[in-house]
């Protein structure tokens, strides 16, 4: 059986990688396949817990947060869809028209 | 044992090359593509860990729906590629740095606390079989299975008002 802290830290690597993705890439879309990432790597915390502690609710949390993560890629496509309609581009470079 | 190990050891080596091809891939239907293989992977681990319910889920959820959602918005806005006019050369050390550091602070936290969880019991065999957890999402977590029904509700009309075009009143 492989120990749970090998799971812990595939889910850190994979946690780490989301957050480096959101930070390098200009692409809007990139960055928000980032976050699913980074959601991802939280879920399988939540199981690995949940198996560690023989313990059901931390699936019923991951059903959550899968639930949770669909509800939003759907609002933050339609946002991003919206922005390419006014603004041409989804570089988020070129998002500045608040800029003081 | 051994077999276990080396199981565990190859999925991760997919899964982690599958979040690099991700992030460096410059078509971003290549990026899509390599985060449905992520998913999988992921949700095998979850049978591993004796989760069949939520890697059934995650296959169908994640990387059916969502992913399918971000193909399609890719295709839609003709976004797979992105010119790269702009210089921003010191952001990107930072954030390469800071994500080392974010590595290493964690994987300290899950190994340099000791034997913690490093045993783990063999279960029921019972043990997460869609019928535990319905009946759990069923009992206990009823009123949050509730809202979040009206959660997605809400969302499905808030994605219909972004969406819709302005009426031209004129």
């Amino acid at each position: 059986m492989v120990p749970v802290s090998y799971y812990l830290a595939l889910a850190a690597i994979l946690f780490a990688l989301g957050a480096l993705g959101v930070l390098i890439r200009r692409n809007a879309i990139i960055i928000f396949m980032s976050i699913e990432l980074m959601l991802n790597a939280a879920n399988l915390l939540f199981v690995a817990f949940a198996r560690s502690f023989e313990s059901l609710d931390g699936q019923i949390y991951v059903f959550f947060v899968i639930a949770v993560a669909a509800a939003e890629v759907a609002v933050g496509l339609a946002l991003i869809v919206t922005i390419f309609r006014t603004k041409h581009s989804i570089d988020i470079d070129e998002l500045s028209s608040m800029k003081g | 044992m051994t077999a276990d190990l080396i199981l565990f050891f190859g999925l991760a080596a997919v899964a982690i090359g599958a979040a690099l091809g991700m992030l460096l891939s410059k078509n971003a239907v290549y990026s899509a593509l390599f985060l449905i293989l992520n998913f999988a992977t992921v949700a095998v681990f979850f049978l591993l860990l004796g989760a069949p319910f939520i890697a059934m889920a995650q296959v169908a959820v994640y990387a059916g729906a969502i992913m399918v959602l971000f193909l399609f918005v890719i295709m839609l806005l003709g976004a797979e590629q992105l010119l790269t006019s702009h210089k921003s050369g010191w952001q990107r050390p930072i954030a390469i740095l800071l994500t080392l550091v974010l590595l290493v602070e964690s994987i300290y936290l899950i190994f340099g606390r000791g034997r913690l969880l490093s045993q783990v019991a063999p279960v029921a065999s019972d043990y997460a079989s869609p019928e535990a957890i319905g009946e759990l999402l069923f009992s206990r977590y009823l009123l949050p299975f509730e809202v979040t029904s009206i959660l997605l509700l809400v969302a499905m009309v808030g994605v219909i008002v972004l969406i819709k075009k302005p009426k031209a009143n004129n």
